[in-house]
């Protein structure tokens, strides 16, 4: 029995281990970003600065070619929050109709739905580039935030195999009392696929935050950066002078990612394990 | 008029007989109707983004485009010059096949080894999920690329590293090889959500079967093979696809840690980065789109070929469905 507890207690470190070796490049980034710009490099095998400083961070903020930091994380919230909003209700609204409602056609709609949640967006990237300039939609947030209001594929699917796990017998009683579809889909379905809903909504805002491709190709003019191109333009600007601020800007990029990560914890890994969400 | 009559049907829903022999009456038609009122934003979307423009791009890669002058006819051109003349183009498809071959085999062995490791009876079972998560949360930022590059930079971490263990420092972007091992190593860092799927699957494996099978005196290794492996199999293979579609067509981290250049010697040039340069560098649409649907072939041929393997090795669920 003592052995037994020895031999589970010897795992558990050396899971632990692995795991910080695992988090040791992100803890690196954290503490250099604390380093005086330079020492980042020259003591890059250590882990702890030698002498602490936040310059960096206020170096970072002060932005790129006269532009704050916080206009770039302000763009970013603004894509991502609007985009989130249309890509959850849109999605609810299809996944409803395709889990409960009995309808000619139905079956090739939802194929047409998994050929989407396999086709990658990369793909079609040339072609949307087109087809938005032809709408004349380049040079804003349209092409960033309208497609997200016809369903996302994932969430949709997502959705389905949620709304399939209520009882139907809830449904009926609601239309016994009166409710439409819409009724039914506003005052039972929607409060109880909240877990879903809220899964969504974490890997929604974590894509469009975290999106490269897309803002690069539409947002053109340095007021409207977000984040993620704004760290780019670190990357070209600063090549050899400033590491520190990038380091900052890149610890104050990953911040809400990781707040909403540890406070979401639960629903983004049911989410993952039931759907293989990315 | 019309308002007022609305609004008494409303009213008398409950008591209204007519609404009851409405509803029986055509409910198909209903049915109908309402679903497709239901899916419709799918539907809009699905033609107007996805639909429209794969027929454009089939329409450009017949044509010389670059947004300026108006489409010009070449007919099959821009393909057989993809296959005979471009050099870059035959180096893309090789650095993209493999680090597709690499990354996948490396990031799923790794989900599932680690997943084997932490599926057991602890009280620290959900913060193992948490850590070994975290990694893939993140993974597809530009900081993460960025931390990337500076860890194997020529001063990184790394080097920094070697040079207290009295090492000669190595230049992982000097070289071809080294420079894409980088990125394989990023993408089996974020071995995270495919460990995440694995462990749900294992939970999913009755107790029952081990029990018997130590019963019969198999081994943990013989264990491994006839009871845990035929069960992951159908969610290995689900891991295996949707991996290597996502794998074919990496971005962020390329175009990060090589600068936009696909550097050096073009040994990151992965696929979509090279697309990105024809398309947004050069402005050749229509032969950036000849080659969105060359790689969009070679997917989907390589998915049908997954699946054609599929009913050798993958144990299917009878009964669920």
């Amino acid at each position: 029995m003592e052995a037994g507890r020895m031999k589970k207690i010897i795992v558990d470190v050396i899971i632990l281990i692995c795991a910080l070796l695992m988090l040791y490049p992100i803890i690196w980034l954290i503490l250099s970003s604390f380093k005086e710009n330079k020492d980042i490099f020259k003591t890059a095998q250590e882990l702890i600065p030698r002498n602490w400083t936040v310059q960096n961070y206020i170096d970072g903020i002060s932005g790129i070619t006269g532009i704050p930091f916080t206009t770039f994380i302000f763009n970013s919230l603004k894509i991502a929050v609007i985009a989130t909003a249309g890509a959850i209700f849109s999605s609810a609204f299809i996944s409803y109709g395709f889990a409960r409602i009995p309808f000619k056609g139905k079956g090739f709609w939802f194929a047409c739905v998994l050929v989407t949640m396999m086709l990658p967006t990369e793909i079609i990237m040339v072609p949307q580039y087109l087809w938005f300039s032809k709408l004349g939609w380049l040079n804003s947030i349209l092409p960033l935030t309208v497609p997200s209001y016809f369903g996302h594929a994932f969430f949709i699917f997502l959705m389905i195999q949620f709304i399939k796990g209520i009882p139907i017998e809830l449904d009926e009683a609601a239309k016994m009392d009166g409710c439409g579809r819409m009724g039914i889909f506003i005052k039972v379905i929607m409060p109880l696929i909240k877990p879903a809903i809220a899964t969504s909504a974490i890997f929604s805002f974590y894509w469009k935050w975290e999106d490269l491709i897309g803002p690069t190709l539409y947002l053109t003019q340095p007021k409207n950066y977000t984040v993620s191109i704004a760290l780019k333009q670190f990357l070209d600007s600063q090549s050899s002078s400033n590491w520190g601020s990038m380091f900052a800007m890149s610890v104050v990029s990953l911040l809400p990612v990781i707040i909403i990560f540890f406070l979401f914890q639960k629903y983004i890994i049911e989410g993952i394990s039931t759907t293989g969400l990315k | 008029m019309e308002a007022s009559k609305k609004s008494s049907i409303v009213k008398n829903k409950k008591s209204f007989p007519l609404m009851g022999r409405f509803g029986t009456l055509s409910s198909e038609k209903q049915n109908n109707i309402s679903g497709y009122l239901f899916i419709s934003p799918f539907i809009i979307g699905f033609l107007s983004f996805i639909v429209v423009p794969m027929a454009m791009s089939l329409y450009m890669s017949f044509h010389d485009y670059d947004m300026l002058s108006s489409p010009e006819w070449v007919g099959l051109d821009n393909f057989t010059e993809l296959f005979t003349e471009d050099s870059k183009f035959i180096q893309s498809l090789k650095v993209t096949f493999t680090y597709v071959l690499t990354a996948v085999p490396l990031r799923l062995i790794t989900a599932l080894a680690v997943a084997l490791l932490i599926n057991r009876k602890s009280k620290l079972s959900g913060a193992y999920r948490v850590l070994f998560y975290l990694p893939s949360v993140i993974g597809g930022s530009v900081a993460v690329s960025i931390m990337w590059r500076n860890i194997f930079g020529d001063t990184g971490l790394i080097n920094g590293l070697f040079t207290t263990l009295g090492l000669d420092p190595v230049y992982f972007f000097k070289h071809q090889g080294s420079a894409l091992g980088v990125l394989v190593l990023l993408a089996a860092w974020q071995f995270g959500s495919s460990m995440l799927v694995f462990l749900s699957g294992l939970k999913n494996i009755p107790n029952e079967y081990y029990e018997a099978a130590e019963m019969d005196g198999a081994g943990k290794i013989r264990q491994f093979f006839s009871i845990t492996m035929p069960s992951l199999s159908p969610i290995l293979f689900f891991n295996i696809v949707m991996q290597t579609i996502q794998s074919f067509l990496t971005f962020t981290p390329a175009y990060i840690i090589s600068n936009g250049s696909g550097s050096p010697m073009n040994g990151t040039l992965v696929y979509s980065l090279y697309v990105y340069q024809k398309a947004f560098s050069e402005f050749k649409m229509g032969y950036a789109s000849a080659m969105a649907w060359v790689i969009l072939v070679i997917i989907g041929t390589v998915t049908l070929l997954l699946f054609a393997t599929s009913k050798f090795w993958v144990h299917s669920e009878s009964g669920e469905g």
